[in-house]
Formats: structure tokens, sequence, C-alpha cells
């Protein structure tokens, strides 16, 4: 095994770097747009503080859509989309378009889960005190949900990479598809089982990060 | 129903559980929005109030809670300062402001716990130093002693009446304990079933004080020779 990691060392780096792109972007996509969609989602739930049914309905029906997809046909779905948004639909940046929607619907998800669990007492302390809105989001609520919302991008990330895997049928690369190609495809077992034990550290070093993390963060 | 609270006074609300106390109490900061009628404090018509004016006025009213409500994952020192960042206090201002408080609940050594890390009655006097930060002329306070033990309750009872007395802050207190009624307020409202059904108030000798904390439990239950209130 080690003459086929060796032979195709270049190839692995390349394909790590593009799982590392399209997943990167993918988070990003998450912590930008899911985080405050999972915040809105919150906010309108039946209730709690600011309680909306028709954007409620309008925005978990959004979600639910998007999770609901087999994600290769959401990839393709979305094809006129990603063209209309970076010009191509071809390549690891075309890719991440896709993996980015459903970055941000899958996020938001685990945020308004997090957020649920903050004791509505906190937050009647917060308004008790003429919080503002903003305040009692940023000073309040992501404080005390903070370990669950670390927790919840862990588990979005490691879900990432896996979803990133089938971004070979529209040029993505990464290791998943550096795996099908050359592992599956080409009948070279050993180096589909090199790419996998990749994919293995990858996902136990983002497992193990987050959870540290949330671990420290949470002083309740 | 109609109720005046006298500034500088200790007022209880009592009554059993349900009889609409806590909704009372939340009117008088209007975390609960009433109906019809008008929430009037220190003069200022809460009621019909711009959002951002009625933060304002909320900032300078107190409230602390039977469950204390401090936010787990900030120390004590930041939980105290969070009300003066919602002021637009100054850093050094608000650190100066949060000794300040902290002092008078005799937790200055804690600064740096966190929640967790302190008992109920310790979590309390947090939750008090947190309300005074803004140096409210009213302190609402819902059930707070409901979930401490007789000789905690004693100890914040106690925290409580010094408010009152060193720094005029008018008190209201909801509670289903006779005990606490009996002990400090000078004023006494009795709801039932959401009304109002009596409304007095008590001469300065008539308070019994809160002193179970000197009694050993066997005390306490056996009785002590010489106890107005045994």
């Amino acid at each position: 095994m080690f003459e086929e990691m060796l032979k195709y060392q270049t190839q692995m780096w390349e394909s790590i770097g593009e799982t590392f792109i399209m997943v990167g972007i993918s988070v990003g996509a998450a912590l930008l747009l899911g985080l405050p969609l999972g915040t809105l989602l919150y906010f309108c739930r039946k209730g709690q503080l600011y309680e909306n049914r028709t954007l409620s309905f309008v925005l978990n029906s959004i979600v639910n859509i998007i999770r609901s997809f087999p994600f290769l046909l959401l990839v393709v779905a979305l094809i006129p989309v990603t063209r209309l948004l970076v010009g191509t639909a071809i390549g690891t940046i075309a890719a991440t378009v896709p993996l980015s929607i459903v970055a941000i619907a899958y996020y938001a998800r685990l945020v308004e889960q997090s957020l649920l669990e903050v004791p509505k007492g906190t937050i009647e302390a917060a308004l008790s005190m003429g919080a503002s809105k903003l305040a009692l989001v940023v000073k309040f609520l992501y404080v005390e949900a903070r370990s669950g919302l670390v927790l919840g991008l862990t588990t979005s990330t490691v879900s990432f990479i896996s979803f990133s895997t089938v971004m070979g049928v529209v040029g993505g690369g990464g290791v998943g598809d550096f795996a099908i190609r050359y592992g599956y495809q080409r009948f070279e077992t050993e180096v589909m089982v090199y790419a996998i034990l990749v994919m293995i550290v990858l996902v136990q070093l983002v497992q193990f990060t987050g959870g540290t993390l949330a671990r420290l963060l949470d002083k309740r | 129903m109609s109720l005046k609270v006298e500034p500088g006074a200790i007022h209880g609300i009592i009554g059993a559980s349900g009889a609409g106390k806590s909704t009372l109490l939340r009117l008088m900061n209007l975390l609960e929005q009433p109906d019809q009628g008008t929430v009037t404090v220190g003069g200022r018509e809460l009621t019909g109030m711009p959002d951002k004016l009625l933060r304002r006025e909320r900032q300078k009213i107190g409230m602390i809670f039977q469950q204390f409500n401090l936010v787990g994952n900030l120390t004590v020192h930041r939980n105290v300062s969070i009300p003066l960042e919602l002021a637009g206090v100054s850093k050094r201002e608000r650190f100066k402001r949060m000794r300040e408080c902290l002092d008078f609940v005799g937790l200055a050594d804690k600064a740096e716990q966190y929640p967790a890390q302190l008992s109920g009655g310790q979590r309390q006097r947090v939750a008090i130093a947190r309300a005074l930060a803004n140096e409210p002329k009213l302190l609402l306070c819902d059930e707070p002693t409901s979930s401490l033990d007789p000789s905690t309750t004693a100890d914040i009872l106690g925290v409580l009446k010094h408010i009152k007395e060193s720094l005029g802050v008018t008190v209201v207190v909801v509670t289903h304990e006779m005990e606490v009624v009996k002990s400090i307020c000078s004023h006494v409202s009795v709801m039932e079933s959401g009304r109002l059904i009596d409304s007095f108030s008590r001469a300065e000798g008539e308070f019994s004080p809160p002193q179970i904390a000197s009694l050993s439990y066997r005390e306490q239950i056996l009785g002590k020779a010489g106890n107005s209130y045994v």
C-alpha cells in the first residue's frame, strides 16, 4: 500500500485540498447564513418571542425541502442556479454552491434545536434588563447555547465531508471522488482503502476538535 | 384592578399558586402586556411607550427570579456587568460598579467563578447584584426565596431589607411564603384568582425579623422559648 501512497501522493494532496475548499466554504456559509436562519426559525416558532406563523411555515418548508432531496439529485437540480452564481457548473468552486445550500439548511435546523434548549428564564431576565433584540441574541442566547452550536457545527462538518464525496459528478474532485475514480473504477482497491483511511482521519480530527471545544466552552 | 406601590416600601404580593401574582409583577415592567389599562413607574407611563424608550426604562427596574436566571456560561463578574453593558456604561465604570454591587451582596471573592460553582443562596445574591447594577429605583422580586432552604431564605430577605434601607430602593416581592411577608413587607396585597382581594400596610414594630438563620433545625422544629412567632 505504501507504494500506492507514494505513487498517488500528488493526486491525494490535490484531492485533500479540494475537499478542504468545498467543506471550508460550506462551513463558512453555514455560519454566515445558517446561524441567522436558524435563529429566525427559533424566534418564529409557536410560543417563542416573535411568533410568526406565516414566516415559520415558509422557512420550515424551504429547509425541509432542501433537506429531503437526495443530495446527488440536488446537485443536478441546482446546476442552473450554480451557473448563474459562479458562471460555470463544473469544478470545485461550482460544487460548493449546492453543498453550501445544504449546509445552510442543515445547520439552521441544528441551531434552532440548540437555541430551544436555552431556558426561557434567561430570555425573560434579558428582557427585564432592557436588552435589545440583537443584544438578546448575541449576549444571552448564543452565549448560553454556545457549546450546542459548536457541536452542531461539528456534526454538520462531518456530514459536509460525506456530502462532498459525490461531487465528482460535477467535477468537484475531493478525496471521495479520488477514491471512486482511482480506487473503484480502476480496480485499485488499495488506493480506495487509502482514500477511505484519509477520510476517517479527517472526520476523527473534526469530531475531536469540535467535541473538545464544546466541552471547554460549557460552564453550566 | 388597581395597585399603587408606595415609594420606599417593601410591598408584598401574596396568594396561592395561579392567583396571578407573577403576572401582576410582570405587568410592572411590561414583560406582560396588559390588554387594557396603564402601568406607571416613577411618574412615567410605560404602556404605549415606544420600544426603545421602554428598554431604557427597564434598565432602571431591577428584577430577580425564583430560578435566578443567571447566564451559566458567564462568570459572576460578567453576569453583573451585562446590564451595565446594555446601558452603554464605559468599561472602567462597569468594573467599578460591578465591584460595588458584589461587595454589597458579600460575594466580592466569587467574581471569577461560574454560577454552577455557587450555592442557591449565592446565585440569588449574584442575581441581586446584577439587578442593582444600574442603580434601579424599583426592584421586582418573583418568588425570590421559593427555591431556597429556610436559613438561606432568611439570608436573602436580610439582603432585600438592607437594599431598601441603605439604597432607598422600592421593593415589590411576589411570594406564596407567609414567612417572607411577615418578616420584611411594610405593605401587603393579597391576590386570589386574578383579583386583589385585600391590601393593607403594617407598622414598623410588627415585623418579625428573619432570624431563622440563627436557629438550629432542632430549635426550629421544637420551638425556642421567647420567640414571638413560635
